[in-house]
């Protein structure tokens, strides 16, 4: 039995009107149904571009947000429904760690009063002394000095702060904390920092996580059990090393061919899959499989109709695509064929570049062929994409 | 494994090395907001006037030369006539309309200026703190029926912010009759609105913080949160408005008692009765009204001075 288990979790945020009274015209489909779950000691990735609901969904499982349908099952206990003060009381196991470490932080609160409020709303230690103690061996741990104790936030430094968001998570003894972006403010060079702290913690601790990122290195360095978001769902779930070295599912395969590669040579012939469009309204999310007004293998029955369930496609690589298996094996045509073509996009500019960098170093070569290679891709993936629609449309109309 | 341990002891090194400077004492926004005002000329300036004018209010009675109400010197002036007295060593501002001496009048009448604005800005802060908190709370941490709650408190609020402040004044004070607890009473109504909206704005914003936010994560008591989260960091408008509106009632204590809606006791002479009184003799004896309308003015002028520097200085946005 996982420790924290997601049952076709919904939450649907009302889209209000009027002048006198509040009615109701709408819904912004934040997050719709997603399932999964976390065994201890697991650290669960969750990635996807701004706005597919990763955040909220995170809170959702905190009840910061309503609920509107679905579970979460915690050690047994489904939090969904528990009353405002059973759920207050559940909070101590349940802990997050913010995005931005200083608005998290009370800007009028010393570090010792931020972190034993939380002690002292679940009665944890005597009396203050006490609290003082704990508070001092958890500020070690996390590699801040015993004398900030008496400091206010805005006197740190940035990954300084987000240590203190951690150890208020810890102070309380949590089994999981949820991670909410929380390296995604801080500098490239302390942002390595906070993840080794975030591991030693959970080595030392036993804790379970559950991290939100966009920043993929970032997810694939401290995962297990990674799951793709598009659009309030999931569409792909699988260990960490399976899922970035075979993603199954057309859109993580374009978000992890978004990742360069440190090596020049590989960086200029590898595929590149860009996407045409934007991410739709999640007020108004399109039907079928959210995600085929984008996927380049978008075929005419099923994907606009039909939404695909996230089923298991063998070793825990769940998938949620009516064509896996077709795709995997190349017997469905892609549709949106030069949206793929990025790769001639990439090798066409690579190759005018060869030819002009001829006698010189090729070291020069990747910046220079890097930026304008995405700008003749979406040209002819705008222009191929009308077409397609219209060919589209047409059996239809 | 060897790494992260390895890892692990640089960090306790260097939270070692760092813990060499101990008894580092944190500074509060408070006391950083403080620091800033005491190296700005604007607050100082304005701090002296209060200063100078809170002494006047304290030590004038006492210093008087002449009994505010004494008309010893009443076979001197002629106001039918228009022969009065001005400056002269013995009375130093001149002589009222019935041969009172006006620097007497003038050091006695501070300290009632000072008890009408301080008194009429504490009922306004007082109870429109205690509306906006309501409001402000309901409204962040109530739910459905807090926000009912809330829409409920601000339509009231809006009713009082719609009537011009003048006529609100002049119709509690009508209602109450002429005393001097009616004019500070009616003056501090006319604030309770503005205190409120101001603090429940200013409590929906940071309502929407993330430190609330991380609060309720922790399992903080509403109650609690609204106490120690929400309130200490939406109080800096609500001090700077306090310091603001001391200026505004003295102003309006001034306008009533001018419309005649004021203190009626003679005995007990006020800036804004002494204008008023000036007013029929203005254009025989312009200094009458002058002495008064000076002390008004600076007064007003020292307090809305500090009340702009503290605006600075509490603003999060300038911290540095």
């Amino acid at each position: 039995m996982s420790l924290l288990e997601l049952d076709d979790v919904k939450v649907h945020f009302p889209v209000k009107k009027g002048l006198f009274f509040d009615r109701t015209v709408g819904h912004v489909y934040a997050v719709d149904g997603v399932s999964l779950s976390i065994e201890a000691g697991q650290t669960y990735g969750l990635v996807g571009e701004s706005g597919c609901g990763k955040t909220t969904l995170g809170r959702a499982v905190l009840r910061l947000n309503d609920i509107t349908d679905g579970g979460v099952v915690f050690d047994g206990t489904d939090l969904a429904k528990l009353p405002g003060e059973e759920m207050r009381a559940f909070r101590r196991r349940l802990q997050m760690v913010f995005q931005d470490p200083l608005g998290s932080l009370n800007p009028r609160q010393n570090i010792e009063s931020i972190l034993s409020e939380g002690m002292a709303a679940h009665g944890i230690g005597k009396d203050q002394t006490e609290r003082r103690e704990k508070i001092k061996a958890i500020l070690a741990k996390v590699g801040l000095p015993s004398n900030a104790l008496s400091r206010y936030p805005h006197e740190f430094s940035g990954g300084q702060r987000q240590r203190i968001g951690i150890a208020r998570a810890l102070v309380l003894e949590p089994d999981v904390i949820i991670c909410d972006e929380p390296v995604s403010a801080l500098d490239v060079s302390v942002q390595a920092q906070v993840i080794n702290l975030l591991e030693e913690l959970q080595e030392s601790l036993g804790l379970t996580y559950l991290v939100i990122a966009h920043d993929l290195a970032v997810v694939r360095h401290i995962s297990d059990v990674i799951g793709v978001m598009y659009l309030g769902g999931l569409v792909e779930e699988a260990p960490s090393d399976a899922l970035y070295a075979g993603p199954r599912h057309p859109y993580t395969k374009a978000l992890m061919s978004a990742v360069p590669v440190p090596d020049p040579e590989v960086e200029d012939r590898r595929e590149r899959i860009l996407l045409h469009g934007d991410l739709p309204s999640p007020a108004n999310p399109p039907t079928g499989c959210r995600f085929h007004t984008r996927c380049p293998w978008v075929q005419e029955t099923k994907c606009a109709t039909e939404r695909p369930p996230l089923l298991d496609t063998g070793d825990g690589h769940k998938v949620a695509c009516h064509f896996t298996a077709e795709i995997e094996a190349g017997t469905v045509k892609q549709t949106l064929a030069t949206g793929i073509e990025a790769v001639t996009g990439t090798e066409t500019v690579a190759a005018e570049a060869v030819e002009t960098a001829e006698g010189e170093t090729p070291a020069g070569k990747p910046a220079a062929a890097g930026a304008p290679a995405e700008e003749p891709a979406t040209v002819p993936a705008q222009a191929d994409a009308d077409a397609t629609e219209q060919t589209e449309g047409s059996p239809k109309a | 494994m060897t790494i992260l341990t390895n890892k692990a002891d640089k960090i306790d090194r260097l939270a070692e090395l760092t813990q060499s400077s101990e008894t580092v004492a944190g500074s509060s926004l408070w006391r950083e907001a403080f620091r800033r005002m005491r190296s700005s000329k604007m607050a100082i300036i304005g701090a002296a006037i209060i200063a100078a004018f809170v002494l006047v209010a304290i030590v004038g009675p006492m210093l008087a030369p002449h009994g505010p109400t004494a008309q010893n010197w009443r076979s001197e002036v002629f106001p039918n006539q228009g022969k009065f007295v001005g400056m002269r060593g013995e009375n130093w501002f001149g002589l009222d309309h019935l041969g009172r001496d006006m620097f007497s009048r003038w050091l006695v009448g501070a300290r009632q200026t000072l008890l009408v604005g301080v008194v009429s800005m504490l009922i306004g802060l007082i109870v429109g703190a205690l509306v906006g908190v309501l409001s402000g709370a309901a409204a962040t941490l109530g739910g459905k029926v807090g926000r009912r709650v809330d829409t409920v408190i601000m339509r009231f609020t809006d009713i009082m912010l719609s009537l011009p402040s003048l006529l609100l004044a002049v119709s509690i004070a009508a209602v109450l009759g002429q005393s001097l607890t009616t004019v500070m009473i009616a003056v501090g109504v006319v604030q309770i609105p503005i205190f409120a909206r101001l603090l429940r704005g200013s409590m929906l914003v940071q309502g929407g913080a993330d430190y609330v936010l991380a609060a309720k994560a922790v399992g903080i008591r509403r109650k609690r949160i609204v106490l120690t989260q929400i309130l200490p960091n939406s109080l800096s408008p609500v001090i700077v408005q306090a310091t603001l509106s001391l200026a505004t009632a003295i102003i309006e204590a001034a306008a009533l008692s001018y419309l005649g809606l004021g203190n009626p006791d003679p005995a007990v002479p006020e800036w804004g009765v002494m204008l008023s009184q000036a007013q029929r003799f203005f254009d025989n004896e312009p200094m009458m009204a002058a002495y008064p309308a000076i002390g008004i003015i600076i007064t007003a002028l020292g307090f809305t001075l500090l009340g702009e520097s503290m605006r600075e200085a509490l603003d999060p946005k300038l911290r540095g």
